[in-house]
């Protein structure tokens, strides 16, 4: 289970997450969603210990993650934005990433998965985006981790891959695996995540099932549940961000 | 850290800039060599050479290569190891491959000349070692100078800043202050300074080993007086040393409380 107390960061003026709870079972595919600058890859990425919080903790499996690194050894990640050292080879991209993490790795099915074969001996400079975004889920899925974390998993992704993806994460989710992932695609949301995080502003906005979503807006398509939510609150929206400048006065 | 110096390694030495950097101080070497049989001359000239040089491309690469593996170095930090060994391996890696860029470059021309027979031979060396000692301290204010600044242009800019104020300005303000405060007694106070400053501290160095005092300017005459050849020596490789530490230091420092 992924524990997250009362988490704030800000950079600079900016105030990205604004005291943020969550819990996330383990073995479940959660989603994290909520409109651009909400502070989705924020919190990714604190769970990572990439970014530092300004206040709050992370727990995993019982033991705070900040200040530690070792806990990565179980967690793959994928990154929004893939680039590589450029003069490497793709072969030699896998085996450095192996080389550091020192885990037995299930590589070969994947590379078929992704038909990323014929391209072993490749240059990483010369490859697509679409190809290093495969090459990416590849280097997060090989080796057996207990949590994934992906951020927009399916951007870039040609839709052949798109249903290759679908299927690993089911898998690994079928092995009992935690996986939290970002993405704007309400169809990936419906059809895989047991829970949803709606951020908004730096807060949570709601927290629960699809079903539960879906319940307390009357609307069975999720991303009509989720354009209510932004409709609604930006009425709201005006009124909030009067009453501050008003109190200051 | 070795792994992540090993692979930075793997990718710089197929980087078409390392050659170029190898094939720069190549033809130079070659070309002062048979342009002048005096081979202590062709070493001043190329002292000259390298005492601006390195230091520029020192920061030029270093910067270039901080930003262009920052999306990678995310990827690598979301692995189970420390921060400092992502970084310190990176540096390390980079080093490594501008020293021996450098060191192959500027060696096979005189080892074809015969320096190793020569009785310039430890004179050589040192103006090796002080190439090696600027390229380690500029690569590493280069990364501290990257890790600071989010933005590339900015990045680059200071970098500029850095280097021309070490290199060409210091000098300049150098040189007014001492016109200016003529007539005190400024020996201790030039020492000072001139610890202060890497570019000048290697001029010192290879001035004081070739023992050319019509060279040595006024800096180095005071070095020379106040400590003496062998102890300046001694001195000046010890302040360049921690003119490799502390940028490092500082940069690991900045690395460390960083969000990436």
């Amino acid at each position: 289970m992924i524990k997250i107390n009362n988490l704030c960061k800000s950079f600079g003026k900016n105030h990205v997450l604004k005291g943020v709870d969550i819990l996330i079972p383990e073995g479940n595919i959660t989603a994290v969603l909520g409109p651009n600058g909400s502070g989705k890859t924020t919190i990714l990425k604190i769970l990572l210990g990439l970014v530092k919080p300004d206040k709050g903790n992370v727990f995993w499996k019982q033991r705070i993650t900040h200040g530690d690194y070792s806990y990565r050894n179980k967690i793959g990640y994928l990154p929004q934005i893939a680039r590589f050292p450029e003069n490497l080879r793709v072969r030699e991209l896998f085996s450095m990433i192996q080389d550091i993490r020192q885990q037995p790795s299930d590589l070969e099915p994947l590379l078929d998965a992704f038909k990323l074969r014929p391209l072993l001996n490749d240059r990483l400079r010369h490859l697509s985006g679409g190809t290093r975004q495969k090459i990416n889920t590849v280097l997060t899925f090989m080796f057996d981790n207990d949590l994934f974390i992906l951020d927009e998993p399916t951007a870039g992704l040609d839709p052949v891959a798109m249903i290759q993806l679908r299927e690993i994460i089911a898998r690994k989710q079928k092995e009992g695996k935690t996986i939290l992932f970002t993405t704007h695609i309400m169809s990936l949301v419906q059809e895989m995540a047991q829970q949803i995080i709606f951020l908004l502003d730096g807060r949570i906005y709601f927290q629960g099932s699809v079903q539960e979503l879906q319940k307390l807006h009357g609307e069975h398509n999720v991303e009509r549940a989720i354009a209510r939510i932004l409709e609604v609150n930006e009425h709201e929206g005006v009124l909030d961000s009067v009453q501050p400048t008003a109190s200051t006065l | 850290m070795i792994k992540t110096l090993k692979y930075s390694f793997y990718d710089l030495a197929r980087s078409n800039w390392t050659y170029l950097y190898m094939l720069f101080y190549l033809l130079t070497a070659l070309s002062l060599l048979f342009l002048s049989n005096d081979l202590s001359r062709v070493i001043v000239s190329l002292m000259n050479i390298i005492i601006v040089l390195t230091p520029l491309i020192g920061m030029m690469l270093g910067t270039m290569y901080y930003y262009n593996t920052r999306d990678f170095a995310e990827l690598l930090l979301a692995q189970p190891i420390q921060r400092k060994s992502v970084f310190l391996g990176q540096y390390l890696g980079l080093s490594l491959s501008m020293t021996l860029s450098f060191l192959v470059g500027l060696g096979i021309p005189f080892i074809i000349y015969g320096v190793l027979v020569s009785s310039e031979v430890w004179n050589f060396s040192m103006l090796l070692l002080v190439g090696v000692l600027l390229t380690l301290v500029f690569a590493a204010l280069a990364f501290l100078v990257a890790a600071m600044f989010e933005n590339k242009i900015k990045g680059f800019g200071v970098a500029i800043v850095v280097w021309l104020s070490l290199a060409v300005v210091y000098d300049g303000l150098f040189l007014l202050a001492m016109m200016l405060f003529e007539s005190y007694p400024l020996e201790n106070a030039a020492l000072g300074i001139t610890l202060l400053n890497p570019i000048d501290l290697s001029r010192i160095l290879i001035m004081l080993k070739l023992d050319i005092s019509a060279l040595l300017g006024y800096t180095g005459a005071v070095f020379n007086k106040f400590f003496g050849t062998s102890l300046g020596l001694l001195v000046s490789l010890g302040a360049l040393s921690l003119w490799v530490l502390a940028p490092l230091g500082l940069f690991l420092r900045v690395v460390k409380h960083k969000d990436f």
